[in-house]
């Protein structure tokens, strides 16, 4: 019950600060001197009458408070308006986000079930030649530019022709069974996976090594060994909970991260996410787009950081009093 | 200060981190001299041409002073393919410490004297030129200028603000305190790539490249307060309990004049650490946003933005001279790293 409540007030929280969120984007984007509406306007497939429609949707004629207002209400309603295509902009979303999530979430995965137990080895091996080579392996990781990487990665593809470049389907993915399917978008996904993979790997590598190096020279530890408990239960059983729980916290900013470095490494593999969308949008200053698309990042990241504190008062008793 | 410094030089890698770096700056701040073109130097006729080749071998077998060859362009007109032969016909000696193209030391000095250069009908690219037919070597040490000091611009633009801001949140506390701290959060929920995007897309075209580089450098510092307000804070709260902070405020300091004079320069430490963690991830964003077009636009270089053109296909498979920033700024990230890692390490008191 108690943790309930807790959950409850930790949801309530999020919003005042996508509140605060909203205006500093709503802001930001009618700072600049573009008209919204310009390239709606300048679309010859799109009537008149869409165009009144956004006018007053928006209410451009009316102070900007207003017009926050306005827009406000109809984003609570799930009207997001149209792009400069005349498509609707949640339907837009609806298509890219789950590429985007699926990206980021099967990257996360990957992390956890390898740099978790490279950072326990790298621990219990401290300063040993094991320890020293993976320092400088994932120094080499988060030092390439995500999207240099990304160009490199395509050259080995042109070259091999082993992956597909770009997308995240065949052409003709409509036509292939629920199992090719599966296996198309899997070849598609190896190369973005691979270069998110590489970057954020070396981070959480780092941090849990770091973690485990802490506990280890805890008082508690010391007690075990002293106890007698063979080195793997004291580890693994003891150690290895109370190192992992600061990850979880550290969840939520991963996925942030990684919605950041996704949009680059999106952008050059022509991946059709969320990043590569709020991409094409600013270039094309898409208003209604770009403030949705920020608006969407924006739930995602606090979502994610919800989840990781919702996971960390499961896992960690200690946080609930 | 001074200690971390000697211990740093101790440390291999740090060692090896603090010279690569040391040799980047030091070209950097001569790249004028070091560079056989100056920045705006172009030869249309001569885009996409590889790197030059330096002979020191003559045709005869024998040593000779190094030289070079110019290229010819041609069009294939059975493979359809843009092919470039040297031009055999006549020799380019290179010539150390000579007159070149004139520029500007520093912007003040005028001067004419390259590290090397050959004659003006020759040409010299050691790395090849770009579609325009710019010398890449050449802007590679001007672009260099950009990449490697916008970090640093947007940490001084950022510290203050965070202290400030962090400062003045922790000490107050309460309802200052709460308010400031959401906003703070707010910032930091929006995904930090997206609203560099989408600030540096609100920047009017139009501006003077001095102009849009300070502006590229606030946009940097407005990512990345708000993570190291929260830091400061933080801080600020368990400092302000200690006994100094009452004394004080005993002998009637101001509010504002306890922040800065007493309670901020106790994070020094913290704030040299988080410095050189975060250049190089300023140097990234940078990086990142001219590799879109959003950063530094032409005709100025920076690393990110030589590297746009290797957004294409036939570039990066063809033209591989065209990938060299994306590995300087590998290097200087790596370099950035391994020193802040070494810092951290040192002052970590469990040593």
């Amino acid at each position: 019950m108690q943790i309930l409540i807790y959950i409850l007030k930790r949801i309530l929280q999020t919003i005042p600060l996508l509140v605060i969120v909203s205006l500093i984007s709503f802001f930001i984007i009618r700072l600049s001197p573009v008209d919204p509406l310009a390239e709606l306007r300048l679309n010859p497939s799109v009537s008149q009458e869409t165009l009144q429609k956004e006018t007053q949707r928006l209410g451009l004629d009316k102070p900007i408070i207003v017009q926050y207002g306005k827009w406000a209400k109809s984003f609570v309603k799930g009207d997001l308006g149209v792009t400069s295509n005349g498509e609707q902009v949640s339907s837009k979303l609806k298509e890219r986000i789950p590429n985007t999530l699926l990206l980021t979430v099967i990257v996360i995965f990957l992390t956890w079930i390898v740099g978790i137990p490279l950072g326990i080895f790298a621990a219990i091996n401290w300063k040993t030649p094991f320890d020293r080579i993976l320092t400088v392996l994932t120094s080499v990781g988060m030092a390439i530019p995500s999207f240099f990487f990304a160009v490199l990665l395509l050259i080995f593809a042109v070259k091999t022709g082993w992956f597909p470049v770009g997308g995240l389907t065949s052409a003709n993915f409509a036509d292939m069974g629920i199992f090719s399917q599966i296996k198309d978008m899997a070849h598609h996904l190896v190369l973005p996976v691979t270069v998110l993979f590489t970057i954020s790997l070396a981070g959480l590598q780092r941090q849990m090594r770091g973690n485990m190096l802490d506990v280890l020279d805890s008082e508690y530890v010391k007690f075990a060994r002293a106890k007698g408990l063979s080195e793997f239960k004291v580890i693994f059983k003891h150690a290895l909970r109370n190192a992992v729980n600061p990850l979880i916290t550290l969840l939520g900013f991963e996925f942030a991260g990684l919605l950041s470095g996704a949009a680059l490494t999106e952008y050059v593999f022509q991946y059709p996410g969320l990043g590569r969308l709020i991409l094409e949008a600013v270039l094309k200053s898409d208003i209604n787009l770009v403030m949705a698309s920020l608006m969407m990042g924006a739930i995602m990241l606090v979502l994610g950081n919800l989840i990781a504190d919702i996971l960390l008062i499961i896992t960690d008793p200690r946080i609930r009093t | 200060m001074k200690e971390v410094l000697s211990q740093l030089m101790k440390d291999k890698f740090a060692k090896i981190a603090l010279i690569v770096l040391g040799v980047i700056y030091l070209a950097l701040f001569f790249a004028d001299f070091l560079a056989p073109y100056t920045k705006d130097f172009s030869d249309r006729s001569m885009a996409y041409v590889p790197p030059s080749k330096i002979f020191t071998i003559d045709e005869n077998g024998r040593f000779s002073k190094p030289y070079t060859y110019n290229y010819i362009r041609e069009f294939d007109q059975k493979t359809l393919e843009m092919k470039y032969r040297l031009d055999r016909s006549q020799k380019f000696y290179l010539k150390f410490f000579s007159k070149g193209q004139s520029y500007k030391f520093l912007g003040i000095i005028p001067m004419n004297i390259h590290l090397v250069t050959v004659a003006p009908e020759g040409r010299l690219f050691l790395l090849g030129t770009d579609i325009n037919g710019r010398d890449v070597f050449s802007r590679l040490l001007f672009g260099g200028r950009i990449s490697m000091t916008i970090g640093f611009l947007a940490l001084f633009v950022l510290f203050p603000i965070g202290l400030l801001y962090g400062g003045i949140s922790g000490y107050l506390g309460g309802k200052t305190d709460i308010i400031m701290m959401r906003f703070a959060e707010a910032v930091m929920s929006i995904p930090s790539f997206y609203l560099l995007i989408i600030l540096a897309s609100v920047l009017p075209s139009g501006m003077t490249s001095i102009q849009r580089f300070m502006l590229i450098v606030v946009i940097l510092a407005l990512i990345g307060w708000a993570g190291f307000a929260r830091v400061v804070r933080g801080m600020v709260l368990s400092i302000k309990k200690q006994e100094f902070v009452q004394a004080a405020k005993t002998i009637g300091q101001s509010r504002l004049g306890i922040i800065v004079k007493h309670i901020l320069p106790q994070t020094t430490s913290y704030v040299i650490v988080a410095m050189t963690l975060s250049v190089p991830s300023y140097i990234l964003s940078e990086s990142g946003l001219s590799f879109l077009g959003l950063g530094i636009q032409q005709p100025d270089a920076s690393w990110g933005n030589m590297l746009k053109e290797a957004q294409e296909f036939t570039n990066i498979i063809y033209r591989p001279w065209l990938l060299t920033p994306g590995f300087l700024i590998f290097v200087a990230v790596l370099a950035f790293n391994l020193i802040g890692d070494t810092i951290r390490d040192i002052l970590d008191p469990r040593n």
